[in-house]
């Protein structure tokens, strides 16, 4: 995985100086908190319900296990013994002190991590495939290309001062496991006819108040012009963004309004004005930043197969793990979300356990998935039973990947100072009412994603259901909407019809569910039966 | 009644008004009526207090208790984490938000 130079390791010092000189500036009274925010804000640190709150950047997801230790010791040290793996791939502590913020940035640079640009008007965490480099549907590893964009649009002056946040993707597999069409900028790798790499760029998605899938704008930039079109993208939306209304500013309400094509003609313009000083990174540079995405030393001799008496342990394996591309090794998917769990949380001795396992089992290295959860993604098939073992002996082997209780959930009200409605008590019940580990099995891959407010954080758009917590009159409310996906095959979900209190958005999920199977053909998802039958019979079976 | 509540500048704690000073208990707070301007400018220009706010709150023989559920959550921790809020050693404590 990447590894800071000397000016990646100056930059983030220097950054953290300047944030404690800041922090301390705001304490004395030289600050106000409306001078200060935006400077907190460009740092990772939020004021939420309870406390200052600190979002730390893990690019694309990807980490080792000493960066993954440093995650635990600040748990312990700075928080409350806890953190929360978001749906950025990204990790957040809930129980910062303002006096400690700039203690805490210090300790992640030394594991050559930070918070810069996790929140504020900025680019955002790249994200990325969390099998990248490991699964065979792949191209090849999009990562170095992640690193790439991210360290282009790292502290870039132009850049600093957008319209709104801008999140970017970029993966390389026909499988989308990254949510791309659902970001600002997607980068999909791709071959053309003469087997050169490329991508697809797709512009203006994303959830929030007003969701879209992105369209495809180009259909193949060739890799090395990779920065300067992302440029192009930028300005274009940085000149004609809405600037009247806040929530209109993002750039899919921009394509929203001009349509793919004339956005298309712009971003084309823009980037033929910018070609001929184009900044873009030399190759040389690419090839530097790939080498350190090379793939790890793997064993040829591997064992390819995997002893699965332990009917536990086979089904962990049925469920959790997915094909390598080298033989003898496996992709280890480990489940944060246990019944009566919450989903994302871990707990500083977890942690601990799971950056010990990695270095033990997959290479010292770890990611992190947009669905909260965590990844091994290069160990021997012989070694997942002893995997297995210390991650149950944990509370870390839940078996159910994709699962319906493997439930997408934003923090909410329960943290949230943006959130109308609390998100992990409706998680927790419905992940308890299909806790029966076979039930849910039969129910197939039933991706369940809530958010405590429109800002959509817990993706429910992209559910295949969705929940949303609105405000009604002062009490929790919770619509349900049917058919999202956040993968290749993207769509947004739809509403059902008026909301439900707690318990009855859990029995209206069970009422779906149970649709769902009445009306199933062989082999159907619910994705597949709820496209097949729309969505009459389920609102049918919901409010008749 | 009114009370008002913010956030502890350094340590982000909730906190809310006594009459002379800040607590992390609701239950200390008081009814400021409805001229807390110049109290809560003086508050923070002391910087004892980051955006300090009025809210509505209903007096009950516990307390105050906020009228909206966010500033009931605020009031006593996550009800995900009782052994997080304020009174983690009663089970029923999260009633009091819902």
């Amino acid at each position: 995985m990447y590894q800071y130079d000397k000016y990646d390791q100056k930059m983030v010092d220097a950054r953290v100086a300047e944030f404690r000189d800041q922090a301390n500036r705001r304490i004395a009274g030289e600050l106000t908190e409306d001078q200060f925010k935006p400077l907190r804000l460009k740092n990772g640190l939020y004021l939420q319900l309870h406390a200052y709150m600190l979002r730390v950047a893990i690019p694309y997801g990807t980490l080792n296990s000493r960066q993954m230790r440093m995650l635990a010791t600040i748990a312990r040290k700075y928080d409350r013994g806890y953190a929360h793996f978001t749906t950025r791939q990204n990790i957040q502590y809930n129980w910062i002190k303002l006096e400690q913020a700039a203690d805490i940035l210090a300790d992640l640079s030394t594991v050559e991590m930070h918070a810069i640009q996790t929140s504020g008007e900025s680019i955002r965490n790249v994200s990325s495939d969390q099998y990248a480099g490991a699964t065979a549907d792949e191209i090849v590893d999009p990562r170095p290309y992640a690193e790439l964009i991210r360290q282009a649009t790292s502290f870039h002056p132009e850049f600093s001062y957008m319209p709104r946040k801008f999140k970017i993707a970029v993966i390389a597999s026909d499988e989308d496991r990254a949510a791309m069409r659902l970001h600002d900028l997607g980068f999909k790798l791709v071959r053309n006819d003469k087997g050169e790499l490329g991508f697809e760029v797709y512009v203006g998605g994303g959830m929030g108040r007003t969701p879209f899938v992105s369209p495809l704008i180009r259909d193949f930039l060739p890799v090395d012009q990779m920065f300067s079109y992302t440029e192009a993208v930028l300005r274009v939306w940085n000149r004609w963004a809405r600037r009247d209304n806040i929530h209109k500013q993002r750039i899919k309400i921009l394509v929203h309004e001009w349509g793919a094509e004339k956005m298309k003609e712009k971003i084309e313009a823009e980037w033929q004005e910018i070609l001929p000083n184009a900044s873009d990174i030399p190759r040389k540079e690419l090839e530097r930043i790939a080498t350190y995405f090379e793939a790890p030393a793997f064993d040829d001799e591997a064992a390819e197969e995997i002893d699965l008496s332990d009917p536990d342990f086979k089904i962990w394996v049925d469920q959790n793990v997915r094909p390598h591309k080298h033989p003898g090794y496996a992709i280890a998917n480990i489940s944060l979300k246990p019944v009566k769990g919450i989903p994302g949380d871990a707990s500083a001795d977890q942690i601990d356990l799971m950056a010990d396992l990695a270095e033990q089992y997959s290479f010292d290295e770890l990611r992190v998935t947009h669905a909260q959860n965590i990844v091994f993604a290069h160990v021997k098939k012989s070694d997942l039973y002893a995997l297995w073992q210390k991650l149950d002996a944990a509370g870390l082997a839940p078996a159910n990947i994709d699962l319906i209780s493997d439930i997408i959930a934003c923090p909410g009200l329960d943290y949230c100072s943006l959130a109308n409605a609390r998100s992990i008590p409706v998680a927790q019940k419905i992940a308890e009412r299909f806790s029966d580990a076979e039930a849910q099995r039969d129910l197939g891959e039933l991706k369940l994603k809530i958010s405590g407010c429109i800002n959509a954080c817990g993706h429910h758009h992209s559910g295949h259901i969705g929940i949303l917590g609105v405000d009604r009159k002062g009490t929790e409310n919770y619509q349900l909407l049917l058919g999202g996906s956040g993968a290749e095959d993207a769509s947004l979900g739809k509403i059902t019809g008026p909301g439900f209190d707690e318990d009855g958005i859990v029995n209206a999920v069970a009422t779906t569910v149970s649709k769902y199977k009445e009306l199933r053909e062989d082999g159907e998802r619910f994705l597949d039966t709820y496209r097949r039958v729309g969505m009459a019979p389920f609102k049918e079976a919901l409010y008749d | 009644m009114k009370i008002l509540t913010g956030n502890d500048l350094k340590t982000g704690d909730v906190i809310w008004w006594t009459g002379s000073d800040w607590s992390r208990h609701i239950e200390d707070a008081v009814d400021v009526g409805e001229n807390f301007e110049a109290l809560l400018h003086q508050e923070e220009a002391a910087r004892r207090v980051n955006t300090p706010y009025a809210i509505d709150a209903t007096a009950t023989e516990d307390g105050p208790r906020p009228a909206h559920i966010k500033d009931r959550v605020r009031a006593l921790g996550p009800t995900v984490r009782p052994d997080l809020t304020l009174k983690p050693a009663d089970p029923e404590a999260g009633n009091w938000i819902i």
